[in-house]
């Protein structure tokens, strides 16, 4: 065991565990809470795959934004489940099995490949791979048609998420 | 050095607790808290292949930023929909939000 493998071990418990309090917490506040420490926890594996500008739009746009987002949300409709009957709906058992299922099928199947065992290479001495990726998002020979796509389904979104909430009163 | 095998594994546990929650819980935010768990282990897979695979190309980084925005998107569309119908049907009960239901 090296450091490395526990650390990642660390961070992956402490993350599967938050992720477990997030689907099985009553109090959707803390559930949401919940999901800002698994985004974290998210946010680190990134920084441990040298995947820095990820680990820090992570930290950015999901923790800043869409888990503060939902904490709002709860907030705004929270009068009718005040955390009392059952939380989850009379078909729990069959999430529960599918769940399960789900996990078991990608791991048999991964235990069929054989490119698992790979190790990372090393990152060659003097490649900047923030660079490499701003020039990847906007060269027209890479990902310039992809990135302008994504960014009108943002405006769009964020277009009719404004009106669909919007109160006529 | 971590084998790319325990990132893939965690990263399947992670879409599993994702999937209980979109299917189990009566809550509608609380299904989109289980959608966000699972476009984020969607993320390390893309990442971990990114770093296992040829680190030069940078393709997982690029679909992950994409896969950012896109949950960007579907979070702030479903949180719209969800304070919408609650101050319609003042519910966020998802078994009650049947009007579509024929």
């Amino acid at each position: 065991m090296t450091g490395e493998q526990i650390i990642f071990i660390l961070v992956a418990l402490f993350t599967l565990g938050s992720g477990f309090m997030v689907v099985t917490t009553r109090n959707l506040v803390h559930a949401a809470l919940w999901l800002v420490s698994t985004l974290f926890g998210v946010a680190v594996t990134f920084a441990l795959l040298n995947a820095s500008f990820l680990a820090v739009v992570q930290v950015v746009v999901y923790i800043g934004a869409i888990a503060i987002l939902f904490i709002f949300a709860v907030m705004l409709t929270r009068k009718d489940m005040r955390d009392q009957g059952p939380q989850t709906n009379r078909n729990w058992w069959v999430g529960v099995l599918l769940s399960v299922l789900t996990f078991a099928g990608l791991f048999f199947l991964l235990q069929g490949w054989n490119g698992l065992s790979k190790t990372a290479s090393a990152i060659p001495a003097g490649f900047d791979a923030i660079s490499e990726l701003g020039n990847a998002l906007i060269s027209p020979d890479a990902y310039v048609l992809p990135f302008e796509v994504a960014s009108v389904l943002l405006v769009a979104a964020l277009v009719g998420a404004v009106y669909v909430a919007f109160n006529r009163k | 050095m971590v084998p790319l095998s325990w990132y893939l594994i965690f990263a399947a546990a992670l879409f599993s607790i994702g999937l209980f929650g979109v299917l189990s819980r009566r809550n509608a935010v609380a299904i989109l808290l289980g959608i966000e768990l699972m476009l984020n282990s969607v993320n390390i897979n893309l990442a971990a292949f990114w770093r296992y695979g040829d680190v030069l190309q940078m393709t997982g980084q690029v679909f992950a930023i994409i896969v950012f925005a896109v949950a960007a998107a579907e979070v702030s569309v479903g949180l719209a929909l969800v304070i919408s119908v609650y101050r319609r049907r003042n519910t966020v009960v998802a078994d009650d939000i049947n009007m579509m239901k024929w």
